[in-house]
């Protein structure tokens, strides 16, 4: 059976820190812009909000966590009500070491902020690809 | 965190319009309108079960903010025992006030950002009600 599947891309969204904000943000332009054709997103929120769903997504397809901070909340959530850790997960504070910009805002973005969620979105895109690239490794192509 | 204050959790639900709204709309009341009297946790952390922050929701008053009938950030809240004491949800703001439909998820536009306001006074009558004792 030849089949690719669609990557969830899951943000964390932290409101309380600038990092949430880039997570949210990054995660748009992967789904807008980047990757438009595989990938998309699912509200964090609605996995514990009791919908099957978006957790049988999570099951059955590859993910991609988008944490803002080190305590890592999309990975874990995906962790926990899917019974699997994310294909990847891409930390915002991590790539604001790599690239020293560093939002003040949490509200809207400034130019860091942008630059950064641009960084972010690019390193999420580059494991999209791994995944497809990895997908099409094991799918039998028909004769 | 001081004791008399009120924390507001938006549901900042990623796949809607109104998610951002809901976000917006706690930014403006956390930074603008009720700064000294409110404060935010992120609700990612509530549904990983963080230890702090489920302190937090449990003790003091709690305002959720919606973006749709999912009511993901009430339902988390009620999840965990948290103290909630006011809902508030953008999408009967909206019903409303019609003329005020966001553009996008990543940008609200003028139209959005007025609803955004709109129900950041919503969320602030909840506060002031609760700050008052009101039931």
């Amino acid at each position: 059976m030849w089949m690719i599947k669609k990557i969830g891309v899951i943000s964390c969204a932290g409101e309380e820190i600038p990092e949430g904000t880039v997570s949210r943000t990054a995660t748009r332009i992967v789904i807008e812009d980047l990757c438009p054709d595989n990938t998309l997103t699912i509200c964090l929120p609605l996995f514990t909000a009791g919908h099957e769903e978006e957790r049988a997504f999570a099951i059955n397809f590859p993910t991609i966590a988008v944490d803002g901070c080190e305590k890592r909340c999309a990975e874990k959530g995906i962790r926990r009500f899917t019974g699997n850790p994310p294909d990847a997960t891409i930390i915002v504070t991590d790539i604001m070491k790599k690239c020293n910009l560093n939002p003040k805002s949490r509200v809207q973005l400034d130019e860091e902020g942008k630059r950064l969620a641009m960084k972010v979105a690019e390193a999420v895109a580059e494991e999209v690809d791994k995944i497809m690239e990895k997908q099409l490794e094991q799918s039998e192509i028909p004769e | 965190m001081s004791e008399n204050k009120v924390l507001v959790i938006p549901c900042s639900g990623i796949g809607k319009a109104h998610g951002t709204v809901t976000r917006q709309a706690t930014y403006y009341v956390l930074e603008k309108l009720r700064p000294e009297k409110t404060q935010t946790t992120c609700l990612a952390l509530i549904v990983v079960d963080d230890e702090e922050a489920l302190k937090l929701v449990k003790k003091y008053p709690c305002v959720t903010v919606d973006g749709c009938p999912y009511e993901c950030s009430k339902k988390n809240l009620e999840a965990v025992g948290g103290n909630i004491a006011g809902s508030v949800m953008s999408t009967k703001v909206f019903r409303d006030n019609r003329d005020l439909k966001p553009e996008s998820v990543t940008e609200l536009g003028p139209k959005g950002e007025a609803l955004a306001e709109k129900v950041a006074e919503k969320i602030v009558e909840e506060v002031d009600r609760i700050l008052d004792g009101k039931s």
